[in-house]
């Protein structure tokens, strides 16, 4: 398969490990760049089941730095890791500082880690539209365990629900009124909780507080949320951290939860691509449209409002029943 | 390999490699180049110069900018650029600040430092230089 002659020069540099294409083909997949929607379909088959381990949780929490203690777990244990850490674009600019990096400490040369920094270019939900894409592309690269954090917004990244296998959820002590804020989206997307700065006082009390409302919720199909405190300055927790995301991947198979959840949001993920298409094709569309024109000249002039007027060329363009 | 779409946003390490803590510099020019509308991969104090071309390439920047106060710069930045060299990276071009006397800074561009900023110097005059640095020809 690998030396295929018809897999793209790029997909089998890839697969050989070679670590410039693998930053280039990000590169390029961020841009929109469709050069390289051959490649990413070449590669498609070769994106196994590598867990992809979602870290959300407000700003500041110690999502990087867990991430940098739990690669260097992972590294011990001989797994390769490749990461993607999101942080927010400036929404007048454009631009954005990716500040991730910083805490990242690894063993000089180390081949076994790939991490990439990218910014969320005005999407909501604390991903970027192309986070999924680079997670795959990652997994296609070979690496063993792929890494998501998110933007760390205070609000709740739902959209992790779409790429990640297994999502912890950061909190750290004294997040009494934000967790009240939090708490409807919280459940939706934790997998595994995780109390850091364990090392501050307060710490006990969070879990015990964390546990009271894991209690009350019902336990998604059969899975109740693990609640984890961890310390990455000590630290301490790391390996029961790691432990508690491994029993829910487990847990994942076992029950064959695992497929029915890819099956969903792959499902999720080809309804955004049409939605997108359809979206921009619409408007493209109603963009030289002269009844949009004319039905705009009486909402201008109070003959009829707005939603009539979608109404009518909604009915008269694409409705087809 | 593939060749950069014109319409992504520049990306943009900045690194601060050795020992030196004065990261304040570094901070305010990673700002404005993000006002700029670049992505700005912000790497940190205490960099080897291995970390730094890694990081570069790992984040796939279309310019790295060093920033020294502490004095190392001529041990720091050849070692970057002779492993960038060894990378087949060194066409990813390298501008640079801090505290850096003039001669030292002569040596360093003839080795291949693009450009050298000292104290004082206006942000405006470091955007310009970072995107004719990024989007010129290499
Ligand atoms: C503030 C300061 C500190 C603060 C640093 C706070 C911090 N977190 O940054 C503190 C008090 C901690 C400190 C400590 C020390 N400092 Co001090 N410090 C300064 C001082 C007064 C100002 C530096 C500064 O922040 N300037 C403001 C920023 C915005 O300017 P900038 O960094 O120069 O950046 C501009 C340009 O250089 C350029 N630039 C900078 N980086 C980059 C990168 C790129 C890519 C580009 C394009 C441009 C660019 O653009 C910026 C905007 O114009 C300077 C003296 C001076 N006037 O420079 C001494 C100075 C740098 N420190 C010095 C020394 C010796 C020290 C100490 C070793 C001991 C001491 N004497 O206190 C310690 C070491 C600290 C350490 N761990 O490394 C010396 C260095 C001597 C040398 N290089 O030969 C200096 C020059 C003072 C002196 N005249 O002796 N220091
Ligand atoms: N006391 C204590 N501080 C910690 C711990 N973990 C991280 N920190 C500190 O918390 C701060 C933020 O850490 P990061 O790892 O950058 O947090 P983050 O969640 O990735 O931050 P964003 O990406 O900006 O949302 C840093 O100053 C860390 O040193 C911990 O276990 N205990
Ligand atoms: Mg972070």
């Amino acid at each position: 398969m690998t030396g295929s002659a018809r897999t793209p020069p790029l997909a089998r540099a890839i697969l050989a490990g070679d670590r410039r294409a693998l930053a280039q083909t990000i590169t390029a997949i961020e841009n929109g760049d469709t050069r390289v929607s051959a490649t990413l379909r070449a590669l498609y088959p070769h994106a196994g089941s590598a867990p992809v381990i979602g870290l959300t949780g407000p700003l500041g929490v110690g999502k990087s730095s867990l991430l940098s203690v739990l690669i260097g777990l992972l590294r011990e244990r001989g797994k390769t890791v490749g990461v993607v850490a999101i942080d927010p674009s400036s929404p007048y600019t454009g631009g954005s500082v990716l500040g991730d990096r910083i805490r990242l400490e690894r063993k000089a040369n180390d081949d076994g880690v790939f991490f990439r920094s990218m910014a969320s270019r005005g999407e909501a939900g604390g991903v970027a539209a192309s986070t999924r894409e680079v997670a795959r592309l990652l997994a296609a690269a070979g690496y063993d365990v792929i890494f998501v954090e998110t933007v760390g917004s205070g609000q709740v990244d739902v959209a992790i629900r779409g790429i990640a296998t297994t999502s912890v959820v950061v909190l750290v002590p004294h997040l009494g009124d934000e967790v009240q804020t939090l708490k409807a989206g919280l459940f939706e997307i934790a997998d595994v909780f995780c109390v850091n700065k364990a090392d501050l006082p307060g710490a006990d009390l969070a879990a015990r507080d964390l546990s009271e409302l894991v209690a009350l919720g019902a336990a998604r199909d059969g899975w109740a949320p693990v609640i984890v405190a961890t310390s990455t300055t000590r630290p301490a927790g790391i390996e029961e951290l790691w432990r508690a995301i491994e029993a829910h991947e487990q847990f994942l198979d076992q029950t064959g939860l695992r497929v029915a959840h890819e099956r969903a949001r792959l499902s999720a993920e080809i309804t955004d691509r049409v939605k997108d298409r359809v979206g921009h094709e619409v408007a493209e569309r109603l963009d030289h449209d002269v009844e949009l024109r004319r039905l705009l000249d009486r909402v201008v002039a109070r003959k009829i409002d707005p939603a009539g007027a979608a109404e009518e060329l909604f009915r008269t363009r694409y409705a087809t029943r | 390999m593939v060749r950069r779409l014109k319409t992504g946003p520049i990306r943009v390490l900045i690194a601060k490699p050795g020992l030196d803590g004065h990261d304040r510099g570094a901070k305010v020019v990673a700002r404005a180049l993000r006002d700029a509308g670049m992505e700005v991969i912000y790497a940190g104090l205490r960099q080897t110069p291995e970390e730094v071309v890694r990081a570069a390439l790992e984040e796939d920047v279309d310019l790295i900018g060093l920033s020294i106060l502490s004095g190392a710069h001529m041990a720091l930045f050849p070692k970057i650029l002779k492993l960038l060299k060894a990378q087949k990276a060194g066409n990813i071009p390298v501008f640079a600040g801090g505290i850096i006397p003039d001669e030292d800074a002569r040596r360093l561009k003839k080795q291949g430092i693009r450009a050298i900023f000292g104290p004082g110097t206006t942000l405006q005059e470091i955007v310009t230089t970072a995107q004719r640095l990024a989007r010129g020809p290499a």
